[in-house]
């Protein structure tokens, strides 16, 4: 079958599609966008997050035919995604979140990342000033088996900061 | 495989009724993942996702009419009230990605014994609203769960709504997971106290092969409360009530060793999980009950 | 038959960061890091081609079988499908691999020995065409009885694993052995791989001057790894009949060594590049799809991906060996130890993987890092029908150091001691012996790190009552599923440390390559490095960039992809790149620094005295004395032309343990980690939150501060998933019951406390820099502080791990 759907504001287009691909395999496989990462592929990681109509949802457990006429973010988007968001206050290439992975150290093997990045800047937009329970909540969907989240946590922590002092809320 | 994708709740009955093969996919937190695994091959997935109603609610006067596809996420922010056990269990579903896809069509299709939402419908009181081209069928929801992910509904039938009762006093929602979250339920209890008609229901999941309401503990403390009188005086509970209620809950499983936990340790958390459950329920009736008394209002109820 | 185009994904140097100062004790951004934030980094499953081919495996159902027939002829017939391989389509005489000892076949030859062993490949051209024409496979088994624990492995009439196997040293004499099978003296039994003593003293007389004996059986269940990014690559063949695999590994030329001969090609023909790897932990040491995917890429003369899901994952590599480990422990009543004795049987498994090594370890480490003279040691790993097992993160001294500190509390109960004090009263330092006979011969502050642990403060009780009266239950045992509002928690506080050997031991050729080049680009001095080591996500590629800026005085560092044009930088394991290609690094950047002095010399030595008689370095750019006088630019030194050099780097030599006493000077350095635990138990329910988790480890020199307690705090948590939740389970029929992240549970962020760690640097002289090897000790000591709070909160033995609720109630 055919797939049509929107990833990262750009219209995506893929044939031959079958039915019980995921959309994670067709962004993955056949668009090009390996960025969102197949861990587990049964929703228990959180590693292939993307933003599905502005949700959160796990790209493996949704069939590809679903994400018809659809808006997906990946994290391939994200930077420009902050951006639209944020407004032209923004400067630099990086979303904040991501920029606040790299300072804080919370990038080892980094198959975790794109995941935690889609969630934890989908956290900071819901909630700019979020507390460290509120963080661990709306992070626990997505594993990471090499910083032991120490560092995820201070890299969210900075990343709300960051947001919070600089750019102001787009109303 | 193919994939069918209805645009009306008209059209999904009769692709419905045309494959009874079908299987529908709505989060697809079950059924993709059985897919990604090779554990199934339907010949046909049936997206429900562009049918709008069953991803709409109301709140009427008695019930919630809840679509089958809304998802938990939404229960959590919007229904908390209304349904404050099937919140609190729609908390502990999955992840934050998994609640913002899943929902109790989804759960009650799969009717697998850990579904979280089980309980807590049971203990609500909930009717399934199934329908297929021939017809539309109201189930109660203990008669739902015919076996280990077996459900009552026919082949060519969907679901389309649940109708749950409102809560009309204190609901709770307890699930035992070896992980603090992202984790199926071990066991899971869930109580609600109904002081309109001096009722309590009392769910178990996961701990019987099908969620199942712990009938002789609800008689128990229904006659327990009336006897005493609690409904009225809003007194604390004996200790020995609770506790005798907590062994009528862990009597009615019927679990088996596996993985996740021991048979022996399920009966011994669903017990733990009932005694806690009801003395925070009762807590919180007592509460509203002595605000209302020092209104001058002679009853709790 | 080579493809027209390349495969997208491959790696491509990295300068990320370049422009940076930042040298050895800096924590400069990672170069990867910009390319892992974006999605740009390209993992092995990451891979693409166009035409390519999808691999897959099809996998016994079965732990212990005969295989009767296979038939592929259905299979063969599907459209879309291009191959389907076999045991009998192996191209060469080698048709069986293995790190130590070459027992594990390519595809299962007329018998399958564990539960989702590989017995055929297909390759397609979609996954799915590939996975129902794997299914249209007709294997007929016979199924044989099981080998799953010692009893049934070493019992009369136990079926062997190996009957034919040769890689026992000395022989079989003819009087031990049962019918006659291989054996060696050190190896009474053919279903055990590996056996290793340890005797020092004489723990029986010693036994006698205990004024307490504390004994204990103990058992660790089977940890996965875990990685994330699953077993993944693309086989491409090229032109001359060789392919080119990009793969995710641990050591690429390890990978090279198994590869080649099974393919029937010799190693310049199989050119390997690094992809992105998804974390490791020891379970890409062994191979998994490497050979099969180059096999089909041969066959087809296309592209071939193979990418594992999760479930194949946990068949597509070894785990943690499970462990029953028997501990007697004896102390006179001033709390001295008097003597040690243990037996530890780890069960390896069908195949041998790193078993032996695993057995020296565990041996070697079993008495902890405590001073006790008489040691009376056995250790020893089975073959059995159940998945094998191999390295892991900790590899041997996870499993013993769950046992002596647990021996260590209830010693310290015994004596009614406070379990710090007892534990720092028998601590090794300087110039300690190991059982081994083996010299400490560099700091060991193991009662300094468990003094760091214990001074601090204790983390505020009950914090799930906030001001408002309300409960946060994200703070309780059970978190959001609601099962305690403080109802049956009790705290509990534990304390554990441990000992890590660093790098390759027992005699083993232990190096790593180098290959630095310093040119001018751009008007300006850029280095490149490059060597073999398999960047897993540790960091030691930023540690390589700010080494070659220390030791070359440039900022501009650019990392070339690693891959097999360079010798071997050996595994990255054993808590030994930092030290060892870090080493190759160092002295490479030294071999190139003398040939830019002396190319300084050739050309202005004549323009300043202190050319010939000052001590020079090269720093920001230029070559300086080392009273700060410039006396020329790098540039103006390099001018048009490069200066290279490459070498092998080698850590000081260690020996073989002696089978028979275990005495050698085995080891090439120690590392320290301790940890105080605190939990809160729901000690009805058996639930368990992890409050706090506070690690003092002493690293020798923090050659990049962030990285170092990045690495120790993953490792702590790993820890904590042994402790609590994470375990393989496999039933008596040896078939895994759990594989899935549905089932196998590893720590979420809800479930990780906040992990304050303390960073000691006693150098160690032997090291480069004074450096010691940091991932794998606080992996050790996690596990037993975790369970030793649990225990001081319930007052229950809890001996296994990982503990259940089930366990910890008591039903």
């Amino acid at each position: 079958m055919r797939v049509t759907f929107t990833v990262n504001g750009r219209r995506h287009e893929a044939d031959d599609v079958w039915e019980g691909e995921s959309l994670l395999y067709v962004l993955r496989e056949r668009m090009g966008l390996p960025g969102s990462k197949n861990a587990c592929e049964q929703g228990e990681c959180g590693s292939c997050t993307v933003r599905l109509d502005g949700e959160p949802v796990c790209a493996c457990l949704v069939a590809a035919g679903q994400a018809e006429g659809r808006e997906v973010v990946t994290v391939e988007g994200l930077a420009a995604y902050a951006k639209e968001r944020e407004g032209s206050a923004r400067t630099g290439d990086l979303a904040p979140v991501q920029q606040a992975f790299l300072d804080a150290g919370a990038v080892q093997c980094g198959f975790c990342t794109p995941g935690l990045l889609v969630a934890a800047d989908e956290l900071i937009e819901r909630n700019p000033q979020p507390s460290d329970a509120d963080i661990r909540e709306a992070l626990s969907g997505n594993l990471c088996r090499c910083t032991g989240y120490e560092k995820i946590m201070d890299a969210v922590r900075l990343a709300a900061a960051r947001t919070d002092d600089g750019a102001p809320e787009v109303v | 495989m193919e994939f069918l994708r209805p645009a009306t709740w008209e059209e999904a009955l009769a692709a419905k009724a045309e494959h009874p093969s079908a299987v529908p996919i709505a989060g697809g937190t079950d059924v993709m993942v059985e897919i990604n695994f090779d554990h199934r091959r339907p010949t046909h997935l049936m997206d429900l996702g562009r049918i709008r109603e069953l991803r709409e609610w109301e709140v009427g006067d008695d019930t919630v009419r809840l679509g089958s596809s809304v998802p938990y996420s939404t229960i959590i922010d919007q229904l908390a009230t209304e349904l404050p056990g099937l919140a609190l269990a729609s908390h502990t579903v999955g992840s934050p990605q998994i609640r913002n896809r899943g929902s109790v069509g989804g759960n009650l299709g799969a009717a697998s014994p850990a579904g979280d939402s089980h309980p807590a419908l049971l203990a609500a009181g909930a009717e399934v609203e199934a329908e297929s081209v021939r017809g539309t069928r109201f189930l109660p929801v203990e008669d739902f769960y015919t076996g280990v992910k077996r459900n009552a509904l026919a082949e060519d039938e969907l679901i389309k709504t649940v109708h749950i009762k409102k809560a009309e006093g204190p609901q709770q929602f307890s699930k035992v997971g070896t992980r603090n979250a992202m984790v199926i339920a071990v066991c899971a209890f869930s109580l609600a106290l109904h002081p309109e008609g001096r009722t309590v229901r009392a769910g178990i999941g996961s701990a019987a092969p099908t969620p199942l309401r712990a009938r002789a503990a609800e008689d128990f403390l229904d006659a327990a409360l009336a006897d005493g009188g609690f409904w009225d005086s809003g007194r604390a509970l004996p200790p020995s009530l609770a506790r005798e209620f907590a062994e009528l809950c862990s009597g009615a499983c019927n679990p088996i060793d596996d993985v996740r936990g021991s048979a022996a340790y399920r009966r011994r958390a669903v017990g733990v999980m009932a005694r806690r459950t009801l003395g925070w329920t009762w807590e919180s009736y007592r509460s509203t009950c002595s605000g209302r008394t020092t209104e001058g209002g002679s009853q709790c109820a | 038959m080579a493809p027209a185009t390349g495969p997208t994904g491959t790696p491509t140097r990295l300068d990320e960061g370049a422009g940076t100062r930042a040298g050895v004790g800096d924590s400069p951004l990672r170069p990867d890091g910009t390319l892992k934030v974006t999605g740009d980094f390209a993992y092995s499953s990451d891979m693409w081609h166009e035409d390519m081919l999808w691999g897959c495996t099809l996998r016994s159902p079965h732990a212990h079988a005969e295989i009767r027939s296979i038939d592929t002829g259905e299979a063969l017939r599907q459209p879309g499908v291009h191959a389907v391989l076999t045991f009998d389509d192996l191209p060469a005489a080698t048709t069986h691999y293995g790190l130590e000892i070459q027992d594990t076949p390519v595809l299962a030859h007329g018998r399958v020995r564990h539960h989702g062993e590989p017995v055929a490949l297909v390759a397609a051209d979609h996954p799915e065409t590939a996975r129902r024409a794997a299914a249209k496979i007709k294997v007929e088994y016979e199924e044989l009885p099981v080998v799953h624990d010692e009893a049934s492995a070493l019992g009369e009439g136990a079926p062997l694993l190996h009957p034919d196997r040769d890689d026992l040293p000395q022989g079989p004499p003819a009087s031990s052995g049962p019918g006659g099978t291989p054996s060696a003296p050190h190896v009474p039994h053919p279903n055990i791989v590996h056996r290793q003593p340890i005797v020092r003293g004489d723990a029986e007389a010693a036994a006698g001057r205990a004024d307490v004996i504390v004994t204990g059986e103990y058992e660790v269940g089977m940890q996965d790894q875990a990685f994330l990014g699953p077993e993944s690559g693309l086989a491409v063949p090229a032109e001359d009949g060789g392919v080119d695999l990009y793969i995710a590994t641990q050591w690429l030329h390890s990978d090279l060594r198994q590869i080649a001969p099974v393919l029937g090609l010799p190693e310049e023909k199989v050119r390997m590049t690094l992809s992105g790897v998804g974390g490791a932990f020891g379970g890409r040491e062994d191979l998994s799809m490497q050979i099969h995917a180059c096999l089909l890429a041969l066959r087809t003369g296309k592209p071939v991906k193979i990418v594992y899901n999760r479930f194949e994952s946990f068949f597509g590599h070894v785990h943690r060996h499970p462990a029953t480990l028997w501990y007697e422990h004896g102390a006179t009543r001033d709390g001295k130890l008097t003597h040690m004795r243990c037996r530890i049987v780890l069960d390896g498994g069908a195949y041998a993987s790193a078993s032996p090594a695993v057995v020296g370890n565990a041996s070697s480490h079993a008495a902890g890092p405590y001073v006790v003279d008489d040691v009376d040691i056995e250790a020893l790993a089975l073959y059995t029908n159940n998945p094998p097992c191999g390295a892991m993160r900790g590899f041997g001294a996870v499993q013993a150091c769950f046992a002596y500190e647990a021996q260590m509390d209830k010693l310290a109960a015994e004596l009614d001691m406070d379990p710090v004090d007892f534990r720092q009263r028998n601590a090794m330092s300087r110039g300690s012996l190991m059982p081994t006979g083996q010299p400490v011969d560099a700091p060991a502050p193991v009662a300094e790190l468990l003094r760091r642990v214990k001074a601090r403060p204790l983390p505020m009780e009950a914090q799930w009552e906030s001001v408002g009266g309300e409960t946060d239950v994200r703070a309780l045992p059970g978190g959001l599923s609601n099962t305690t509002h403080g109802e049956g928690v009790v705290r509990g506080v534990g304390y554990a440390v441990g000992i890590k050997n660093v790098c390759y031991s027992e005699g083993f050729d232990d190096y790593s390559t180098a290959r630095v080049r310093l040119e001018v680009v751009g008007g300006e001095p850029v280095a490149l490095v490059h060597t073999a080591m398999a960047e897993v996500g540790q960091g030691g590629i930023t540690v390589h960039t700010q080494i070659a800026r220390t030791e070359l005085g440039v900022t501009q560092v650019t990392l070339h992809p690693a891959d097999t044009r360079v010798g071997s930088a050996g595994s990255t394991s054993a808590s030994r790149q930092t030290y060892m290609t870090g080493g190759a690094v160092k002295h490479v950047c030294e071999l190139v620094r003398e040939k830019v002095l002396r190319r300084g010399r050739e050309l202005f030595g004549t323009h300043h005295p202190a050319w010939a008689t000052a001590e020079l370095l090269l720093e920001g750019g230029k070559v300086v004395t080392d009273g700060g006088e410039v006396l020329a630019s790098l540039v103006d030194v390099l001018g048009e032309e490069a200066v290279e050099a490459e070498d092998e780097w080698r850590h000081r030599a260690t020996a073989p343990f002696d089978l028979e006493t275990g005495q050698g000077f085995g080891h090439v350095q120690y590392s320290f980690a301790a940890h105080r635990a605190v939990v809160e138990v729901d000690t009805e329910l058996g639930l368990v939150k992890v409050v706090e988790l506070a690690c003092a480890q002493d690293v020798g020199k923090a050659m990049n501060p962030q990285a170092v307690v990045g690495q120790i705090h993953g490792g702590t948590t790993q820890g904590l998933g042994l402790a609590v939740m994470e375990e393989i389970v496999v039933d008596p029929a040896a078939k895994v019951r759990n594989p899935s992240f549905t089932d196998y549970l590893i720590p979420t962020i809800a479930d990780t406390p906040t992990i304050p760690v303390d960073v000691l640097e006693l150098a160690d002289e032997h090291a480069p820099y004074g450096l010691r090897g940091a991932g794998e000790a606080p992996t050790l000591s996690s596990t037993p502080a975790v369970m030793a709070a649990i225990r001081a909160a319930t007052g229950r033995a809890l001996p296994r791990v990982p503990v259940r609720p089930e366990h910890i109630v008591e039903v």
